[in-house]
């Protein structure tokens, strides 16, 4: 049972659990990112922890192990929103959007009217956006946590920006939607790389 | 009109590096939050437990 005692002292023996403390402010974020209500998202944290603890054999030294608590964090988050099953299915956000009043403003976004409009979006909307724009993870990445293809993550991403644009009552996120409705998503990111 | 054009493809650039600005904020505001203390608790408590059932019987 005793490993051996020759090995030598230093970080990379050290125990990935000792370095949990230091993960706790993001691990929290990214909860209250995902339910935007602070005592659910405590509770999904505490289950991370506990989870993290006991599993942690199942973490490979060296790697990511912020991304490792991330994948456990949403997996529990999604496990409990299915038992619940009271919620309406809407991953693109459209009923939730439906109740969204359109601010009328242009130009540049408010913190207040950004942070309402993010709430509006759904939980999978909300989970690529912080994992790759917040948390600048690359779609590859943000596809392993997720557990999902990677061109999954970047049509994800690209909805869930447009629908930010159109909760925001941004003129650029109506043209991207109107674009996307048109079925001309790759016309428009490659006109993108045109405009210069 | 080209001009029209110009201002759209330019605000669409914008729009996405002002959400992902934005994003960043939503995401260090929570960031900023103060970590309860049960959590460091519950860590101390599981690393406690941990420690009495690895202890050998005496």
């Amino acid at each position: 049972m005793m490993q051996s005692a020759a090995r030598p002292e230093g970080p990379v023996t050290a125990d990935p659990r000792d370095a949990l403390p230091d993960h706790l402010p993001a691990l929290r974020a990214f909860a209250i990112s995902l339910t935007r209500n602070v005592s659910e998202a405590d509770d999904l944290v505490q289950d991370t922890i506990v989870k993290a603890w006991s599993n942690i054999e199942k973490f490979t030294p060296g790697t990511d192990l912020r991304a490792w608590l991330f994948t456990i964090l949403r997996n529990a988050f999604y496990s409990i929103r299915r038992k619940r099953k009271r919620e309406v299915a809407d991953p693109d956000g459209i009923h939730a959007a439906g109740l969204y009043e359109k601010p009328h403003h242009d130009g540049r976004l408010a913190m207040t009217d950004f942070s309402r409009a993010f709430d509006q979006l759904s939980p999978e909307h909300r989970e690529v956006l912080i994992l790759i724009g917040a948390n600048g993870y690359s779609c590859e990445e943000a596809a392993a946590m997720m557990g999902v293809a990677v061109g999954t993550v970047k049509s994800r991403t690209n909805r869930a920006r447009a629908r930010l644009g159109q909760l925001l009552g941004l003129a650029a996120g109506e043209d991207v939607l109107a674009d996307e409705a048109a079925g001309t998503l790759a016309v428009m990111s490659r006109s993108g790389t045109q405009a210069a | 009109m080209p001009a029209n054009e110009m201002t759209k493809t330019s605000a669409k650039s914008s729009l996405q590096s002002q959400i992902d600005e934005n994003l960043r904020r939503v995401y260090e505001e929570a960031l900023k939050e103060e970590v309860p203390e049960r959590f460091k608790d519950l860590l101390a408590q599981l690393k406690a437990k941990e420690a009495a059932a690895k202890e050998p019987g005496k």
